[in-house]
């Protein structure tokens, strides 16, 4: 195994703060907070529906297929914040109270993609490394088997835009999900293939991915333009989807079709890079 | 000291006595239709109606309907929020009747004594004694058969009253419906030339009143009875926690999403019993609409959005031009899309229309 200095570094900067927090007494305001749970995936390359909407000679397609790499190992906490968690950074004054569903040992729900980047800056700031929302890209490997994206109509015939629509109706109502807003106690819907639990399960998750209509160009599948939109992020659990930055419960309604999300929560990546130099202050190398 | 079921049951049983006085003029008539051919009709759920003549064949009959009441929880939006409802032969809203002008409803209602209120009927398609109201009320454990002629045609109410302050909680609970008395030479539009729809798709929209606990969670009852004092509470503040079409938030969407196909015609009968409403086909329109659903007016022509007066039944008819997927609302959009009051249509077939709408341009960044 060739020697990685980044990862090396990583683990050594977090038992360091771990023990850090153990001996300042944990949960004063002063003392930093322990690491949480997390799990780390190792780098690997898999397939991905690119996130957003695509147009293709002046009509909407299927999201493309592309091959990614997540290049570095990714670390990532094993489950939702809780609403104890949140309760902590609301405690101190630094996230609003969520509109949860439900308290006690369950996942925060009813917090909206603000609310999550406010928890991640306290966090950060209360255990001294650097925690983000994942990107889309990193949510996905990280989901593995229980990744599905966006569910998509296919267009047979450009020339009737009906049959797409009619089709991911379809495709929607076919897979039968019915609506099961109560959160569960964190674990319930199991643990996946890399180790993460509760993925897809009845709270989606904030990523830090801006919703995007990207034009392909003409060749397959290189994209000739695109426009972004950071007041929408994608969010995912049993599908992907995007919702706007201020929302806290996704339920929808009107024109809307479509499965909207059970509950929005969120779970959070530590950043490395920021990890390597929290690691290096706290070695007093920096 | 009386039961809640007593005192509930006690105020009824009053109207009830006072209504007697009443029933002897229905009797005389029976001697008019005993001639008469009779036809027996099994009811179907809404949305769907029971399969009947646009046009009447012969001359006036008595058709007989059952329905059965059942009073039983049912969960009316995705949060699993639960109504102890009474309905009309298991559905909310009851089944629609058809019939044509000339023709004789005769209903048996049946309470079974598995219930535990007792109720009745008001049809706004009758003529006397409280719209049969009066003829009807039963106990659990009782059953009553009333007999109206259809003399008017259009869209009718029909809702429970029982009496006093158990007339809107029964009708917010879920007992409310329709009757459609079609002309006998079936429906004309505005210059009286007959037309004719290839499906008929019946909406019943109710305004639910679910109290709250102290922490603003929808409350459960193991009874209707119980939730009594606590739902007037929530009624005499005229503002409904949940506006649904076919009894919950969703029930008319996803796979149960109603159907139809490019050129084929609908006609869509949309009764509220209690509150205003206003119906709207995103996408599409109401070629002719009967807002007050009295077939002897002629209809309005091209409406994008009708107005169905609290304790009444429209029609509107409307032929698909375009394929796809619509909602069809009640344009009040909060109540759409927070309360619950939206259904879908997909319709297949034909091909896109592009003379009616195209797509010059797809979204693309805005030339400098």
């Amino acid at each position: 195994m060739s020697f990685d200095p980044v990862f090396t570094f990583g683990v050594i900067g977090a038992a360091a703060l771990i023990g850090v927090g153990i001996a300042n007494e944990v949960g004063s305001p002063a003392s930093p907070l322990p690491s949480p749970v997390s799990a780390v995936l190792q780098p690997g390359a898999f397939d991905h529906p690119m996130p957003g909407e695509f147009l293709r000679d002046n009509h909407p397609v299927a999201a493309p297929v592309t091959r990614e790499a997540i290049d570095t190992p990714l670390e990532i906490m094993k489950y939702q914040v809780s609403v104890a968690d949140y309760a902590r950074c609301v405690g101190e004054g630094a996230c609003k109270p969520a509109d949860v569903r439900k308290v006690g040992d369950v996942p925060v729900t009813g917090v909206s993609h603000i609310d999550a980047d406010a928890y991640a800056k306290w966090l950060s700031e209360r255990t001294g490394e650097t925690w983000r929302l994942p990107t889309d890209l990193e949510w996905a490997y990280a989901a593995g088997e229980r990744f599905r994206g966006d569910i998509e109509g296919n267009a047979s015939d450009p020339n009737n835009p009906a049959q797409r629509w009619l089709d991911q109706y379809r495709k929607e109502t076919s897979l039968g999900r019915v609506p099961d807003p109560e959160p569960r106690a964190q674990g319930a819907f199991g643990i996946n293939s890399k180790g993460l639990a509760d993925i897809a399960g009845n709270v989606w998750e904030w990523t830090s991915t801006c919703y995007v209509h990207t034009t392909i160009a003409s060749d397959g599948t290189q994209a000739a333009d695109s426009i972004e939109n950071c007041g929408v992020h994608a969010v995912e659990g049993f599908h992907r989807t995007y919702m706007s930055n201020f929302i806290r419960d996704g339920k929808s309604g009107g024109c809307a079709v479509g499965t909207p999300p059970d509950n929005l929560g969120f779970r959070l990546v530590h950043e490395r890079s920021g990890m390597l130099r929290s690691a290096l202050r706290e070695l007093g190398i920096s | 000291m009386l039961t809640r079921r007593e005192a509930l049951l006690g105020s009824v049983l009053t109207a009830a006595a006072v209504a007697t006085i009443s029933a002897m003029p229905a009797v005389a008539s029976a001697k008019d239709v005993a001639g008469l051919p009779r036809e027996k009709v099994t009811l179907v759920a809404p949305p769907f109606v029971h399969a009947h003549d646009q046009v009447a064949k012969g001359g006036p009959k008595v058709v007989e309907f059952t329905m059965t009441i059942e009073e039983k929880p049912i969960v009316i939006d995705a949060d699993g929020t639960q109504l102890n409802a009474m309905t009309y032969n298991g559905s909310i809203p009851g089944p629609l009747m058809v019939v044509h002008e000339g023709d004789y409803i005769e209903l048996t209602l049946i309470n079974p004594d598995t219930n535990t209120l007792a109720h009745n009927i008001d049809f706004h398609a009758a003529t006397g004694a409280l719209g049969g109201g009066g003829l009807t009320l039963i106990n659990p454990g009782e059953q009553v058969t009333l007999r109206f002629k259809a003399t008017r045609p259009g869209t009718f109410v029909y809702h429970c009253a029982p009496g006093g302050a158990m007339i809107p909680w029964h009708v917010v609970s879920g007992m409310s419906g329709a009757v459609m008395v079609l002309p006998r030479d079936g429906l004309k539009d505005d210059k009286g030339k007959s037309i004719h729809y290839d499906r008929i798709y019946y909406v019943g929209e109710n305004d639910f009143y679910i109290p709250r606990d102290e922490q603003g969670k929808f409350k459960k009852y193991d009874s209707a009875g119980d939730n009594y004092d606590d739902t007037v509470k929530v009624m005499r503040g005229l503002i409904p926690t949940h506006v649904v079409f076919n009894g919950k938030a969703g029930s008319l969407t996803g796979e149960h999403a109603m159907k139809a196909k490019v050129g084929e015609t609908i006609l869509i009968v949309h009764s509220q019993a209690n509150r205003d409403t206003r119906p709207h086909l995103i996408g599409g329109h109401g070629d002719f609409v009967w807002e007050q659903g009295k077939f002897a007016n002629p209809p309005a022509k091209d409406l994008e959005t009708w107005f169905i007066r609290g304790g009444s039944a429209g029609a509107a008819l409307y032929t698909f031009l375009q394929p796809g997927v619509y909602a069809y609302v009640n344009h009040n959009l909060i109540e759409a899309v927070e309360l619950g009051a939206t259904a879908h249509f997909t319709v297949d077939g034909g091909t896109w229309n592009d003379d009616l709408m195209t797509q010059v341009a797809a979204p693309k960044a805005i030339a400098s």
